[in-house]
């Protein structure tokens, strides 16, 4: 017979004039895995930071174990046995993996004792649950898969028995994810009750028990696992039918028009985050770079658009070679004909306190259609801002209006308007949708598609596995820096998934 | 001998000029370690200096003033936190606030109260720190070398100055082997992360900053009561910035940041020993370049030798919840 | 990408916020002349009135605004490009030696009207010179602007020291200040225009520089808000790595801005050295690069705001000096307080009243109290 672990009822929040939560109730039992899926900005977050104790709800209830609870901070939650392993790790990077576990749970003033029996008991919990960790290494150090067993030891340190996931597999690799789950289910089958945030429909099918919907700020449904499908859910998650794959037709590539050859590129700290990689991309086709976030993807992007210097390497772009160690200039890459669609949109592709316009001619301010003279020409540049806001629906339509003030999909909008109007020879993207509405995403996906049919050569770097597959023509797959298999667009997801973790071809074939 | 005798002078000199540089730069220490940027301490070492002046001076003692000088920098390292963690306003613009606030209230409060133009009456020697006179100090002075450097170099110094050495494994300690040095530290790198354990940022910022508002104090009564017989009007001379130089250059770490402050406190000395002698080949140094040295210097050393000085990550930047 | 604070209509937030943060400033400077055993309300009276009350004391108020138009300027723009340039008070004093060095040179040969051009030229190389160092170290070495300028402050003023005592001040003479400078280094004054309006002036500083100083503030517009340099620098001051992403070098931004800033800060000289002493003497800058902070935070570092905002301080000033006169215990430094009072009010508390007035307004009129929100929003 389930017991009801947590029960929220009427739940509601809002940020200023954003309502984040709206009367949300909720019932998870005790000893299940309980999915919440929704896509960006549903309020899956926000939700859950309430249940934490991170945020307080403006109105609502929360009953643990049948009571009724208050919840102001996080050390409440902790008391009353939830724990939490956020998206972004709350670690301190340049502590120790036992420090970070005992931060907030010393036990006593002075470090001395309290070290020696938290080492104790931490080296059991590695074992007991296959989470194993040197609790002496240094968290900058460790590879993100290891961070995330620091935060979920954390968690299990201080005694959780309901235990909150927020977008665990982002940094994962496929089978790393699998091992997180066995994890999970082992955790579950002690009598934890976990809590999984995802949007990502196939984890939801693979180990929930039950799952519940949310959309713009409302719980929209819940079902048993067992009893839904992911079109179903699909459906429900965004309130209408889905199209889960992107119409194309075939590439017809042509003459390489970015090349990379050799490129090698170390971090601030030395170590070598791209390996001495060489690829091209030809007109007419889009190149997918696969790989688990933190393999080097943001170094090379940042290589080749000349944001970082390269310890050796050249792209050609068209024939013309640049060499990336010395001081590549992004404004002169640009008028070599290379686009580049940032993956940071609200730090490097915008500037957000930026009026629309202003931000609609970033990195190609200099062209002359903008300037007169050393003067600004602000007449032609609202009217520049003003067609890209109708050629590509950018809501509202003001291009007088804050940055800040778009939606992330339109935001994004804003950035590729930019980056595809002029016409490029090249264009570069890092991880397009993320953070993006549904309805913005499928926009995005036919637009990168059509550069591709007008003979633009299109690099595409994305975590998302789902987005290399349905849009790339060619897939490559980046581990450590370095390349370690090409694919065409029929490729596996184990088979990529594999290549992915670091498996070498011969071995996978195996 | 007598070179070995001009030695000994000149550290003693750097001890004296070298203490309200670490009681500041401990000072600063505390709040940048908690990620709370500190170009206040010039403000709150003025105002200490000038409640030890007063405060001594009215009393007749000099622990009134310690007192008074400690209460005036915790209020004033008060109100920057309220500026910085509670509003989470601009840390700079708040420090540079309070040195202005500081700079101008000692002046008018000094002229009315005590109308010396400025300054706080000369004191006595029972109201400051005098020096001490550790035991056997006058025995063992004739002692060749041993005798000299204890009886003038480690002996004879004020209660402040060897309390001030002892704060630097203190402050080690605290940082290193507490419950409340590491949450400190954890604080100043990844506030969210503490946040997320339960633990309260803004108190413990709250915490970091009130124990610079002690030190700070500490480095005030110094000035105006064991280097100095009184407040004279802007008397820090720019030494809290120094100060915060010298954390820089130390990395935020205790024990370099000793060596750092001992450092300007021996060229400070060493100029002043060379002044209006003239020097070999240079010949006489004009007295406004030896006035300017500590500046230069200071510019010097945070322009060449620090490379890449890595701050506490999350230093300067108010924590918000990320929403 | 969230502000933590939800939306005003703008003439509250450009407008009463400021007001009120200033009020609370000029509250809490009260406590402090009663502190001093004086009444405040009467310290404000006589304060308007020294300011205000004759074409006298309009004219010094105005000749010390121009001061701190220029000092106001130069923070302004170091802080469109998210730097903190406190040494105005420096650059403003080396940028006198320019000023200086022209009109010695020039004074006999030329008339105002052309040596005024060329002690302008010196007043802003000096004073960007002064600048570059600090500039060039924070770009390449990324050492703190806010320190480095801090100490060429101190540099400056020893500097100065020495060249006037030294090598500026003529032969046999006593006081450490260069000669008189002739009528080419003479800048005409204003005070006729106010006669012309009805007051009478006895004599006063008020001079040409204040027209340079206007003129300054509309070129500072222009400059920010409609060339592309503008454009690339408020770029680099809101998000370092946008700039970098789109292909504005950071440190050739850096030493840019900070050059303009300390020539305008250089040209503050002009007026005390060309427009009333004439001649160049020890500390004619007498704290107005502080001040310019507080003029361009109180500003909210656009030409609009500073020039009222360099009035509002001419007018402390001015009326400080008749303050002092009658209430001894009060001097010039109380100035210094209330500058640091509006620093802390208009610059690190600048939020501290919006959610009070922000609940004021949702409670008279919901709607003004923010965007209505877009759907799918949440977090």
């Amino acid at each position: 017979m389930a017991e009801t672990a947590i029960e929220l009822k009427g739940i509601s929040k809002s940020f200023g004039a954003v309502h984040a939560n709206r009367n949300i109730d909720l019932k998870i039992e005790a000893g299940t895995i309980h999915g919440i899926i929704g896509e960006n900005g549903a309020g899956k977050s926000t939700l859950m930071s309430i249940l934490y104790g991170f945020y307080q709800a403006d109105r609502g209830r929360i009953d643990v174990a049948g009571k009724t609870v208050t919840i102001d901070t996080p050390s409440d939650a902790i008391a009353l046995g939830i724990g939490m392993v956020h998206q972004h790790f709350m670690l301190v990077q340049n502590f120790t993996v036992l420090e970070n576990v005992i931060l907030g749970a010393e036990g006593e003033a002075l470090l001395k004792t309290s070290i020696a029996k938290a080492r104790s008991e931490l080296e059991r919990l590695e074992r007991d649950y296959g989470l194993e960790v040197d609790p002496d290494a240094v968290i900058e150090d460790l590879p993100v898969g290891l961070q995330q067993r620091v935060e979920i030891l954390k968690a299990l340190y201080r005694g959780a028995d309901i235990l909150i996931l927020d977008e665990p597999t982002g940094v994962l690799t496929p089978a790393e994810a699998d091992h997180l789950f066995r994890i999970l289910e082992q955790l579950k089958d002690e009598g934890k009750t976990i809590i999984l945030i995802t949007h990502k429909l196939r984890e939801i099918m693979a180990i929930t028990d039950n799952v519940s919907v949310m959309r713009q700020g409302a719980m929209v449904a819940t079902r048993e696992t067992a009893e839904t499908s992911v079109e179903e859910l699909a459906e429900l998650m965004v309130g209408r039918r889905v199209l889960l794959q992107v119409e194309k037709g075939e590439a017809t590539p042509g003459d390489v028009l970015l090349a990379v050859e050799g490129l090698t590129v170390k971090d601030s700290r030395g170590v070598t985050m791209v390996d001495n990689m060489s690829f091209e991309v030809r007109a007419g086709e889009i190149v997918g770079i696969a790989g688990v976030a933190g393999n080097g993807q943001s170094q090379l992007l940042d290589a080749i658009t000349g944001v970082r210097k390269a310890v050796s390497g050249t792209v050609t772009l068209d024939g013309e070679p640049v060499d990336l160690t010395g001081a590549a200039d992004p404004a002169d890459l640009r008028e070599r004909g290379m686009a580049h669609v940032p993956e940071d949109r609200h730090h490097v592709g915008l500037v957000l306190p930026f009026e629309e316009n202003e931000n609609a001619m970033l990195g190609y301010h200099r062209q002359a259609k903008y300037l007169n003279g050393p003067f600004l020409n602000i007449e032609a540049i609202r009217a520049d801002a003003r067609e890209k806001i109708e050629k590509y629906d950018i809501r509202p339509p003001d291009s007088r209006l804050r940055t800040a003030n778009f939606s992330g999909g339109n935001q994004q909008k804003i950035v590729l308007a930019r980056e595809m109007e002029q016409d490029p020879k090249v264009l570069i993207v890092g991880q397009p949708t993320r953070g993006v509405d549904v309805g913005a995403i499928e926009f995005i996906h036919k637009r990168l598609i059509d550069m591709r049919d007008q003979g633009k050569a299109v690099l595409l770097v994305s975590v998302e596995l789902d987005e290399i597959r349905s849009l790339s023509d060619r897939i490559l797959v980046m581990f450590a820096g370095r390349l370690v298999g090409e694919r065409g667009p029929d490729a596996s997801e184990s088979e990529l998934g594999l290549l992915m973790a670091g498996v070498e071809e011969k071995e996978a074939a195996e | 001998m007598d070179f070995f005798h001009s030695l000994i002078l000149v550290l003693d000199s750097t001890v004296r000029l070298s203490i309200p540089l670490l009681l500041a730069a401990l000072a600063g220490l505390y709040s940048e370690r908690s990620g709370v940027f500190d170009i206040g301490l010039e403000g709150k070492m003025l105002a200490g200096a000038f409640a030890a002046g007063a405060a001594a001076a009215v009393t007749g003692s000099a622990w009134a003033g310690l007192g008074a000088a400690m209460l005036i920098s915790i209020f004033l390292a008060l109100v920057h936190g309220f500026a910085s963690i509670t509003h989470r306003g601009n840390q700079i613009v708040s420090g540079v606030a309070i040195n202005f606030i500081a700079a101008g209230s000692t002046i008018i409060l000094g002229q009315a109260w005590f109308r010396q133009g400025g300054r706080t009456p000369s004191l006595p020697g029972e109201a400051r720190f005098s020096s001490i006179d550790l035991p056997f100090a006058e025995a063992v002075r004739d002692v060749p070398i041993l005798g000299e450097v204890y009886s003038e170099l480690i002996s004879g110094h004020s209660l402040l100055t060897y309390a001030a050495f002892l704060l630097v494994p203190f402050t080690w300690w605290v940082l290193f082997r507490t419950r409340f040095g590491l949450r400190l530290r954890a604080v100043g790198e990844n506030p969210a992360a503490v946040d997320t354990a339960g633990i309260s940022v803004s108190w413990l910022r709250y915490r970091a900053v009130i124990c610079t508002g002690v030190l700070t104090g500490m480095a005030g009564t110094y000035l105006s009561l064991a280097q100095n017989a009184g407040f004279v009007k802007d008397m820090t001379a720019g030494r809290g910035f120094i100060a915060l130089a010298a954390l820089i250059f130390a990395k935020w770490r205790p024990v370099p940041v000793m060596f750092a402050c001992l450092l300007f406190g021996f060229l400070d000395a060493f100029a002043i020993r060379i002044q209006g002698t003239p020097l070999p080949l240079i010949g006489q140094v004009p007295v406004q370049f030896m006035q300017a040295l500590p500046y230069i210097l200071t510019v010097v050393l945070l322009a060449g030798f620090i490379g890449k000085a890595v701050p506490p990550r999350a230093g300067g930047v108010p924590y918000v919840k990320e929403r | 990408m969230s502000t933590p604070y939800a939306k005003l209509p703008a003439w509250a937030d450009y407008g009463l916020i400021p007001l009120v943060n200033l009020a609370v400033a000029f509250l809490v400077a009260g406590l402090v002349v009663m502190l001093v055993g004086e009444n405040p309300f009467r310290a404000a009276v006589i304060l308007v009135d020294g300011a205000l009350g004759r074409g006298q004391n309009i004219a010094y108020t105005l000749y010390y605004a121009t001061s701190f138009i220029f000092t106001g300027l130069a923070v302004a723009v170091a802080f469109h490009c998210s730097l903190f340039n406190i040494g105005g008070e420096g650059q403003a004093y080396v940028g006198g030696l320019g000023v200086g060095l022209v009109c010695l040179a020039f004074d006999s040969i030329l008339p105002w009207w052309l040596v005024f051009p060329l002690a302008i030229v010196g007043a802003a190389l000096f004073g960007a010179a002064w600048a570059f160092i600090p500039a060039y170290f924070q770009a390449k070495r990324g050492s703190h602007i806010v320190i480095t300028t801090i100490m060429f402050n101190f540099i400056a003023a020893s500097l100065m020291v020495y060249l006037l005592v030294n090598v500026l001040k003529p032969a046999g003479a006593q006081a450490p200040q260069t000669r008189n400078f002739l009528e080419g280094g003479q800048l005409p004054k204003l005070n006729w225009v106010l006669e012309a309006m009805g007051f009478s002036i006895r004599s006063a500083p008020f001079n040409l520089s204040f027209l340079l100083a206007l003129l300054a503030a509309f070129l500072v517009w222009v400059l920010i808000w409609r060339t592309r340099l503008g454009y690339e620098i408020r770029m680099r001051g809101f998000s370092p790595k946008a700039a970098r992403y789109a292909g504005v070098s950071e440190t050739k931004i850096i030493i840019v801005a900070m050059l303009v800033s300390g020539a305008l800060a250089g040209m503050m000289a002009l007026n005390p050295v060309m427009g009333d002493q004439n001649r160049l003497q020890i500390d004619f800058v007498t704290g107005a690069g502080f001040v310019g902070i507080a003029v361009a935070l109180m500003g909210r570092s656009h030409p609009a705001g500073i020039v009222p905002a360099a009035i509002l301080f001419g007018m402390l000033y001015q009326g400080g000096a008749e303050l002092a006169f009658e209430m001894p215990n009060i001097s010039r430094d109380m100035i210094v307080i209330i500058q640091g009072l509006v620093i802390l009010f208009a610059g690190a508390l600048e939020h501290m009243f919006r959610p009070s007035i922000q609940a004021l307004f949702a409670s008279l009129s919901p709607r003004s109290a923010g965007v209505e929100a877009q759907q799918g929003e949440g977090g």
